[in-house]
């Protein structure tokens, strides 16, 4: 009842819901890549709203999760620097380095800030020439385009005192690795509608075509979700794999064509390590020659970290979608909002985060739809 | 951090050769970057991700968005009092030298 009653319009997500159950013939599992639609999934019950046969699987789009654990603890040592200020989104305090955390770091007297722009952090720059000003670039294709021009701008002004602790990754050949996976179960994607407001849908067509797949740009709120996920299983069903566009209030097909232009000048596409998965080649980017300077791993020395994963944390096949959250062990006892072992219950984008907000302590139970409303 | 927020254009500005705008997100306002949609006017609704704009949006969709992001405490999670929040889920004091809400930017 109170699922469907929370819906902006109720009515279009029942129809949905209904059409969605008619058209289903088979099991079919679907990857949402984005953590803001696991997070949305979860919080309205969506998952519980299909029928039987259709599987939500989270896919690894929360980009504090997959941040890696050399990464947190290059920003944990740059940050405990007494020249350094550092700057960085309110979502990456908790998450959980070899040893510590930021939030310990500020609350043991180091200089951390929260941001709500990078522009504040090239401001803070700016405003303190004597200090050392880094701020710590996480985030997929939505993220790069404000990082890149932070960078780009620190050098337009002669801002030397900033730097970008780079972490950025890219969907694209995410999903190509988890489809060459020989564990893989996806058989669909809902792919993630702010990233492709960025880069459009033009990468999308030839791995829909390579893996047989199809994929529908979605966006965040619940009735978008119900929509990709209904266009999705039209294809299923039908034996289709295209790019479906449904979230075109906020994608156009060529995306932002001057965002991706500054991507281009300030980054270069290299190879990055995804927290929990490993290696994925050409998923990530760092910044371009031209820019080398303001990239922080080179400015401070922190190439010889070493680091400690916890060796209960199965976040990395959380993030795969080859287990749920409560399938780990330490899921709620040992491992909790407040004492996370893996970034995967830091973020409130991460699964195993938005599985303990609202209790879905063991395996789903199902909701009938006729009994809503 | 990865949803973004769709807010109105209050007054655009030029800044370091760089088209800055106050946006308004019911009833918070932020400078937001407008160099990636250069196009926009006074008025308009755009998407802003971490204080860019990144695409227009059209009215109506921009206020359901709003609404469903305040019901679901997006809105809180992304302009509110980070450190609060964060000593909340460690279970510890609140850092010295934050406040609730906007740090100081020295
Ligand atoms: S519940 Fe905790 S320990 Fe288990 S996979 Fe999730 S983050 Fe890792």
């Amino acid at each position: 009842m109170k699922y469907l009653d929370e819906f902006s319009d109720p009515d279009l997500a029942r129809r949905l819901v209904e059409e969605i159950r008619a058209t289903v013939t088979r099991p079919w599992a679907m990857m949402e890549v984005c953590g803001g639609q696991t997070h949305s999934i979860i919080r309205h019950g969506i998952d519980q709203l299909l029928p039987d046969e259709i599987e939500m699987i989270h896919g690894p789009g929360c980009p504090v999760c997959v941040t890696p654990l050399e990464i947190i603890d290059k920003a944990m040592e740059i940050a405990s620097r007494p020249d350094v200020t550092f700057c960085s989104f309110g979502d990456m305090l908790r998450v959980p380095g070899s040893d510590k955390d930021l939030f310990r770091i500020k609350s043991a007297g180091g200089d951390v800030r929260v941001v709500y722009s990078p522009l504040d952090a090239l401001k803070l720059a700016r405003e303190n020439p004597d200090r050392q000003v880094v701020f710590f670039g996480i985030g997929f294709e939505t993220t790069a385009p404000p990082n890149a021009m932070t960078v780009y701008q620190a050098q337009k002004l002669g801002i030397d005192n900033f730097s970008l602790l780079v972490s950025h990754v890219r969907v694209p050949p995410a999903i190509e690795a988890i489809m060459q996976s020989p564990t893989c179960r996806v058989q669909g994607f809902l792919a993630a509608g702010h990233v492709c407001s960025v880069m459009g849908t033009e990468e999308y067509p030839a791995l829909a075509e390579a893996f047989k797949v199809p994929i529908v740009v979605t966006g965040f709120e619940p009735l978008d979700i119900l929509e990709g996920i209904r266009l999705t299983v039209h294809q299923l069903e039908k034996g289709e794999h295209r790019v479906e566009n449904a979230y075109q209030r906020a994608v156009p097909a060529e995306g932002n064509p001057a965002a991706k232009a500054m991507l281009a000048d300030v980054f270069e596409v290299t190879d990055r390590s995804w927290r929990g998965i490993g290696m994925i080649p050409q998923s990530g980017w760092r910044l371009s020659e031209r820019y080398r300077e303001y990239d922080a791993e080179h400015r401070f020395d922190v190439a010889d970290i070493t680091t400690q994963e916890s060796t209960v944390c199965r976040s990395g096949e959380v993030l795969q979608g080859l287990i749920k959250p409560h399938d780990c062990s330490a899921f709620g006892t040992l491992c909790t909002p407040r004492n996370p072992l893996g970034a995967t219950m830091v973020s409130s984008e991460g699964a195993c985060a938005a599985y303990y907000l609202y209790r879905r302590l063991d395996a789903p139970a199902k909701r009938e739809v006729s009994s809503v409303g | 951090m990865c949803l973004a927020v769709p807010g109105r254009v209050l007054d655009i500005r030029e800044q370091d050769e760089t088209l800055m705008a106050t946006v308004d997100f019911g009833g918070v306002l932020k400078d937001v970057c407008l160099q990636y949609v250069p196009d926009i006017e006074v008025g308009d609704y755009t998407i802003v991700h971490v204080g860019f704009a990144l695409q227009r949006l059209d009215e109506e969709s921009a206020q359901q968005t709003l609404a469903n992001f305040r019901a679901m405490g997006e809105l809180e999670l992304e302009f509110g009092d980070a450190w609060g929040r964060a000593a909340a889920e460690a279970g510890m004091p609140r850092p010295a030298g934050t406040t609730n809400g906007e740090e100081k930017s020295t």
